[in-house]
């Protein structure tokens, strides 16, 4: 027996013991559950947490409304197995509130609204932590962030001022009306997570598998069609066998044609990438800062 | 988790190595990061072409490499690096975890911390200016944090001729620094970020050194007997109570194991409690576990009924570390508010606890001459020195050099609950 982890089990014991740490320091968390890969490995790895007991979170889903049908499904038959609560905190509710207002014109998008719908949601149920799956690696200013990472009373984060995080001892304090962002797979790669998933064998959306489908090719990406989606006049709809790379509102995210249609032609796909994952979001490419600027308020 | 597959075979044998970088300005810290990971191409497209964008609209020749290394806003427009950024890449031998630590603003905080979790550290020499201050504060950091391994990158050889002799005497001059420092081992490395000698690529201009560059040198760090695998701690993290069916009467202590090995019908004691008993199964929900080790994340169930909650520790009843109220802590300051005298912390340990206050300062660093200082006993943001701490309810300590995990403390300040300092216990 050599007494050492290769780097996969070294990333699951961390991530492990954070989800341990959120549970243990905090009185009401929950997992951001987006129907993406890393928030279901993210939940994979609360099951191993307390196993032999179920996850002791319920799942958050912050509903932009403009969904792919399969992640839906995918979310409700997740929550059945696993016999967790749901929470929805749903977009088209803030807009017809009046908490926000719906962008206009070709590019609109529910990406920035949900900041407000997500953070009604932490104050109405009263959440202290909410466990995410952003990692490091996917974008400049997310480089920066804690795993425990500080949101004050209107939920902005402050990335100059964030508590310094030393060896593994997580200070998870907070004043009344503030919470926390937890952040169990910091140190993983977009590499590590499918190599993960492989290895689990944990079952994904069939939209990270190549399908047929119908898209328009806008910035750079085929872009699924949907009701949802306004098309130019010089754009049209055709039939394209493509796979998600990542996943978020039907609107912007961007496809790649690929004819990966196996977890392991996946993992074989994503190593010899040469784009970033992000590159087929147009919510990143609103500007240099996007993530940051949202961040900043609150984003995920 | 532990159960090997034999498609995973390849995977099975990387590692995981984190290091981290320091460096003063302008020594080429970020471009050396950015060759790195250039050269390992680990950069993707999309990002580079966003950098050469850049690099063009602001007059550059070639593509900067240290942008890769930018983050947040302030950052970009200022040109410095604020706060620890982490960056990762992978060679076909190991997964790498650099925690890239600022050269200047609150340059100690941010080394400490970056180095916390590191099995390696590079430190950046500017051939041009040889061993400065900022090089001593550095390897002292390194020292302190008992970062098995330094790596002292020589840089800009290109702008010196590539000279052995340049080179030779900086290495003199290092060991002078370095025989007062405990380091365990120390490798150097002529290197040009900017043109890439020695760092992915051997240098053809340094026939002279006989060494591996640098990556190669990252990869085939030896690790293996840099955890402790002699004393077994395991800090309770939390209690699994499933209280459902086929498992109503599991009680399963779920934590992660600071060090050492630990087996099924090993003898344990629960601390501070005193109780002993067996460990009468190592859980995971992959199946159970004959012995498991640090850094493991399990649950352990004991053959007997005792009271074990967070913040307890399971120790094999033979090697217990000192369950002490007040003892000696090297700290670093990390918050603009100097502590009041006799104020009030909480003390976080290994999962437990605690309120705390300093009691006493022994003495300060200069962290410039690394002289001690008894004069001057106020801290400061960033500074370094010999406190004792007093504790509420004992702590079962160890002292950092022998358990990084049981031998480090957090002090959160109560009032804005910031963490202000971070102590290794001597």
């Amino acid at each position: 027996m050599k007494y050492y982890l290769n780097y996969l089990d070294e990333l699951e014991s961390e991530a492990i013991y954070i989800l341990r740490e959120v549970w243990a320091q905090f009185q009401n968390p929950v997992i951001l559950f987006s129907g993406g890969k890393d928030s279901i490995v993210v939940t994979h790895l609360a099951q191993k947490a307390f196993y032999p007991a179920k996850v002791p979170f319920p799942l958050m889903h912050v509903d932009t409304g403009h969904n792919f049908p399969e992640t839906i499904k995918f979310r409700d038959d997740l929550i059945k197995s696993l016999g967790v609560q749901l929470l929805v905190g749903s977009v088209q509710e803030s807009i017809d509130e009046g908490r926000v207002a719906e962008e206009r014109g070709k590019n609109a998008s529910r990406n920035f609204l949900q900041i407000t719908t997500l953070l009604d949601a932490i104050e109405r149920n009263k959440i202290d932590c909410a466990i995410g799956g952003g990692r490091r690696d996917e974008e400049k200013s997310r480089a920066k962030e804690r795993f425990f990472s500080h949101r004050d009373e209107f939920g902005q984060w402050d990335p100059k001022n964030q508590r310094p995080e030393l060896w593994n001892l997580l200070n998870g304090k907070y004043f009344q009306g503030e919470h926390f962002r937890a952040f169990p797979i910091s140190n993983w790669t977009e590499m590590d997570v499918w190599n993960y998933i492989l290895r689990e064998n944990i079952a994904i959306p069939s939209l990270y598998f190549a399908h047929e489908r119908e898209v328009i090719w806008r910035d750079g990406a085929w872009i699924p069609n949907s009701e949802f989606i306004t098309l130019d006049k010089d754009e049209e709809v055709t039939t394209k066998k493509i796979r998600f790379r990542t996943l978020g509102d039907i609107t912007i995210t961007g496809g790649i044609e690929s004819d990966a249609d196996t977890l392991e032609k996946i993992v074989q796909e994503v190593s010899t990438m040469r784009m970033t994952e992000r590159g087929n979001r147009a919510d990143d490419k609103r500007s240099e800062t996007a993530m940051e600027d949202r961040k900043k308020q609150g984003y995920f | 988790m532990y159960h090997k597959k034999k498609e995973q075979e390849n995977l099975d044998k990387n590692q995981l190595l984190r290091f981290s970088t320091a460096g003063s300005v302008d020594d080429g810290k970020s471009t050396l990061i950015g060759r790195l990971l250039y050269d390992s191409k680990s950069i993707f497209e999309d990002q580079l072409a966003s950098i050469e964008n850049t690099s063009k609209r602001k007059g550059h020749e070639t593509v900067d490499l240290a942008m890769f290394t930018d983050g947040l806003k302030e950052e970009r427009e200022q040109g410095i690096t604020i706060d620890v950024a982490y960056r990762y890449f992978t060679t076909p031998k190991r997964k790498f975890i650099i925690a890239d630590t600022p050269g200047h603003i609150q340059y100690t905080r941010n080394m400490v911390t970056g180095a916390s979790t590191a099995n390696a550290s590079i430190i950046l020499i500017d051939a041009r200016h040889g061993v400065i201050e900022q090089t001593k504060r550095h390897s002292y950091i390194a020292s302190l944090l008992q970062i098995p391994h330094l790596i002292v990158c020589v840089n800009k050889m290109d702008l010196v001729d590539f000279s052995e002799e340049v080179y030779n005497k900086i290495l003199e001059d290092y060991e002078k620094i370095s025989s007062k420092l405990a380091i365990q081992d120390i490798q150097f490395i002529p290197i040009s970020a900017l043109k890439g000698d020695n760092v992915v690529n051997r240098s053809e201009n340094m026939p002279w050194y006989q060494g591996a560059p640098l990556l190669h040198t990252l990869e085939h760090l030896y690790i293996g007997s840099d955890s402790n695998r002699i004393d077994a701690r395991f800090p309770v993290q939390t209690v699994i109570r499933p209280q459902r069916e086929g498992f109503i009467d599991y009680r399963g202590y779920a934590g992660r194991i600071a060090s050492g090995i630990f087996r099924k019908g090993d003898e344990v004691t629960v601390l501070p409690s005193g109780f002993t008993s067996k460990i009468k199964s190592i859980d995971t929900i992959d199946g159970e576990l004959n012995e498991a080790f640090s850094p493991m994340s399990v649950s352990i169930q004991l053959e007997d009924d005792i009271d074990v909650s967070r913040g307890d520790m399971l120790v094999r009843s033979n090697n217990k570390p000192e369950p002490s109220q007040e003892f000696d802590v090297m700290i670093c300051w990390l918050n603009n508010k100097a502590p009041q005298p006799r104020a009030k912390y909480t003390i976080m340990h290994a999962a437990n606890e605690q309120k705390a206050l300093i009691k006493d300062v022994i003495y300060k660093i200069d962290i410039n001459t690394l002289e001690r200082t008894t004069e001057d006993k106020e801290f400061k943001m960033n500074d370094i020195g010999r406190v004792t701490i007093r504790t509420t309810k004992p702590l079962m300590i160890d002292s950092y050099r022998e358990n990084k995990v049981t031998g480090s403390i957090i002090l959160v300040d109560d009032a804005t609950h910031e963490t202000v300092a971070a102590g290794m216990i001597v």
